[in-house]
């Protein structure tokens, strides 16, 4: 066990080295301007080439590798060698990061942030960013949905983020074990027939009845983002004040979710940490799924060639418009190549690469000009589905959630709390309780 | 430097002699005698105070105060541990960390002496199985962690199959409380065994072969061997392994970390959230680095009173070994 301590003294000269960092990197890297800095970097290679080295570190899929947009930037500009980096679990992504802006170095040149952390970048961390109304990006920033422009704007008018995707929200499903349990595999079909949340419930009592051997959708944490994806009020108030345990909509949110989990209509399977639920894709262990559009590209990626053909994809019940998810690229302060960092989060947010992305990986454009471009894609892997008409409807109608600062915490613990009412038997109560405290915890 | 070049001119102290007082060389003499143990031994006391003891007077100071990253530190005297004793977190961390060091240590280290005492025997390809004990200490804990999460799968994990030939139907290893924990365990147990049996190994080596022989023709069987010479003289190097074997389950962490894919909440019902996932919560998820100091300390002092416990009860068996005698 000896190694065990020798990790422990590393960890302990890591945090140091840190802290010393913070110390003295933090005051004088922050308030660098965005003109100020590539001078300086241009200085540092005095071979007077103009060879630049950006970094981009990102979470999840957001489609760029996938679309071949970094090989294609390299190529158009001859001088920019991109190095990019992606962390799976943005629970994990985000506090490595917030160390990095606090330290004041260490982070890459283009950072991805997820819509959930928006409203704390844009407030607690705001002076760590470029403000990109002041850069060649502002031409830009119109073209984006409203919403989307107005949650990465800080207080005083600053820009910190240009929008990748936005999530509009409907139901994914597996046409073939549908068509086994007898239940509408055509997309209007089965949209007719599920009126509400309550409806989309039974027709899972119904395929678990048929006696199909996997569950009804893969875990009460999906459903219930889904569900409260349709609200414009969740977890603060317009006010900012915090009142997801006093919000109606949250709790039925919950107690429905967690009907499905008691009703074991769930295969119980915690999204994006089970290692089980990416295999589920491909073996049915999950007939539907709650369908944000960049779950398509994921979809792909773990059914893999053998599932094209049998999904497909639908609305909500009863029609309900919802947004989950979506995301912002930015510049840290902290950036040696700030321009060119601009330059490229501008080129990777236009509308043709928005566009490629979307044909690749379904991550939906939040450039009102690419979602009018991509309204007439279709997917074969979804049966054909009209996909861009679908999401773009869906993403014209959804509201324009309110963010908190700490709307990712309060995710977190309540699809947590879902988590214990599925596999420890909790009961939907005490889960409630347990996941409040968790909250005051964290944020107390 | 000054300080070396000064003795080969003052090697000669038979003149001083004569003279009642010291010359400043011959001062400077004696003091350098006295001074360059510590010069030659200062490095490592050097790098002992700036990575070893600075850190832990520095964490101990952050534990005094309220300090998020980002913001200013400020002085709150004990809340920190106030909140740490009162927090039900703290004392359900505290009970994993006991529970799995439980479960994985012991059969670990029993384990351990019984594949100690097979490779003492002779036989064929000896070194072949010695070597590889050594293997998984030599795994990654990443990988091996992953490995055995996907054998400890519900659907279709290779424990589950195993178990379904006897009719057992499928556990849910992660998310229940007990089985996440004997998972852990497997993982610690499988990764340590092997490095314990070899150090049990080279104790058992050093027991000299003539007691074993005179027990043999005093008629002793090979378990009477094992129980009477072999595990007295391997007194010393058990206490090692469970002295090492208990700091490192106190300080426990890689393992549930990647068990529960990277959260540090270590599972949902915080079912296998040991003392080092939940500083780590407190410090890197939380941003709270007082608390994360506190819990640090609060650790630290736990693994100082376990090892004190161990070497004592170690000492008083020795005693009563003797007056037994």
């Amino acid at each position: 066990m000896i190694r065990h301590r020798a990790h422990a003294a590393v960890a302990a000269v890591a945090a140091v080295t840190a802290l010393a960092l913070a110390g003295c990197g933090g005051d004088d890297v922050a308030p660098a301007s965005a003109e100020g800095s590539p001078e300086a970097a241009a200085a540092d290679d005095a071979g007077g080439g103009e060879e630049t080295t950006l970094t981009v570190s990102l979470f999840g899929t957001f489609g760029y590798d996938e679309a071949g947009l970094f090989d294609q930037y390299e190529e158009e500009n001859p001088n920019i060698t991109i190095e990019y980096e992606t962390t799976q679990g943005e629970d994990t992504y985000w506090p490595a990061l917030l160390t990095k802006l606090n330290a004041g170095s260490g982070a890459a040149d283009i950072q991805g942030i997820e819509v959930a952390r928006i409203r704390t970048a844009t407030t607690e961390l705001a002076d760590r960013w470029v403000d990109l109304s002041q850069t060649a990006a502002a031409e830009q920033l119109d073209d984006y949905t409203q919403a989307k422009l107005d949650a990465a704007t800080t207080d005083d008018g600053r820009v910190i983020g240009l929008g990748t995707d936005i999530g509009p929200t409907g139901i994914c499903y597996r046409t073939d074990l549908l068509e086994e349990a007898g239940l509408p595999t055509d997309p209007a079909e089965l949209a007719d027939a599920m009126g509400s949340w309550e409806d989309y419930l039974e027709l899972g009592r119904q395929y678990q009845a048929s006696g199909a051997s996997g569950a009804w959708t893969d875990s009460a944490g999906g459903l219930y983002n889904a569900i409260i994806s349709t609200e414009q009020e969740i977890y603060y108030d317009e006010a900012g004040e915090l009142v997801y345990d006093t919000n109606p909509a949250v709790r039925e949110a919950f107690d429905l979710a967690a009907t499905a989990a008691d009703d074991d209509l769930t295969a119980k399977l915690a999204q994006f940490e089970d290692p089980e639920w990416n295999p589920g894709f491909g073996n049915g262990a999950f007939a539907t799924i709650a369908c944000p559009s960049w779950m398509i590209g994921y979809i792909k990626g773990q059914a893999g060639e053998a599932g094209s053909g049998s999904w497909g994809v639908t609305s909500l019940p009863g029609g309900a418009a919802g947004n989950w998810g979506g995301a912002y690229l930015g510049v840290p302060a902290s950036s040696e190549n700030q321009e060119e960092a601009v330059r490229l989060a501008m080129w990777l947010t236009a509308p043709e690469q928005q566009e490629k992305v979307f044909a690749v990986g379904g991550n939906f454009p939040s450039n009102t000009t690419a979602i009018d471009a991509v309204a007439g894609t279709t997917d074969e892997y979804f049966s054909g589905a009209p996909i861009g008409e679908i999401f773009g409807e869906i993403a014209k109608n959804a509201p324009a959630q309110i963010l908190g600062p700490d709307d990712g915490i309060l995710k977190n613990e309540i699809t947590n709390a879902l988590l214990t009412v599925e596999v420890n038997d909790v009961s939907p109560d005490d889960a409630w309780t347990s996941a409040q405290r968790a909250v005051d915890n964290q944020l107390g | 430097m000054a300080l070396q070049t000064a003795p080969g001119r003052t090697a000669t102290p038979a003149v001083t002699r004569s003279v009642p007082q010291p010359t400043w060389r011959g001062r400077l003499f004696r003091f350098e005698t006295r001074a360059a143990p510590y010069l030659y031994v200062s490095p490592f006391f050097l790098l002992f105070f700036a990575f070893g003891l600075f850190p832990l007077v520095w964490t101990a100071w952050i534990s005094f105060n309220e300090f998020t990253l980002g913001s200013p530190m400020t002085f709150v005297g004990l809340d920190n541990y106030r909140w740490l004793f009162s927090s039900p977190e703290f004392y359900n961390s505290l009970w994993r960390t006991i529970t799995i060091g439980i479960l994985s240590t012991v059969p670990q280290l029993l384990l351990a002496l019984g594949l100690a005492h097979l490779l003492n025997y002779q036989m064929v390809v000896r070194n072949f199985f010695r070597i590889s004990m050594l293997m998984p200490y030599a795994t990654s804990v990443a990988a091996s962690t992953l490995v055995f999460a996907q054998l400890f799968g519900r659907d279709a994990g290779f424990v589950n199959w195993v178990l379904s030939w006897f009719g057992v139907d499928a556990v849910d290893w992660r998310n229940g409380d007990l089985t996440a924990q004997i998972a852990i365990a497997v993982i610690v147990t499988w990764r340590w065994t092997g490095y314990n049996a070899l150090i049990y190994l080279a104790g058992m080596q050093s027991i000299p072969r003539d007691l074993y022989e005179a027990a043999a023709i005093d008629g002793a069987s090979k378990w009477q061997q094992f129980r009477h010479v072999t595990l007295p003289g391997l007194r010393p190097t058990i206490l090692f392994t469970v002295v090492v074997s208990t700091i490192g389950a106190t300080q426990l962490f890689g393992e549930p970390l990647l068990f529960g894919n990277g959260q540090a909440n270590g599972g949902a019902m915080n079912q296998y959230q040991t003392l080092g996932l939940f500083m780590y919560q407190q410090g890197w998820e939380y941003f709270n680095l007082g608390r994360a100091a506190t819990v640090a300390w609060v650790t630290f002092v736990l693994v100082v009173a376990l090892v004190l416990l161990n070497t004592g009860i170690a000492r008083w068996r020795t005693r009563e070994g003797k007056a037994a005698r």
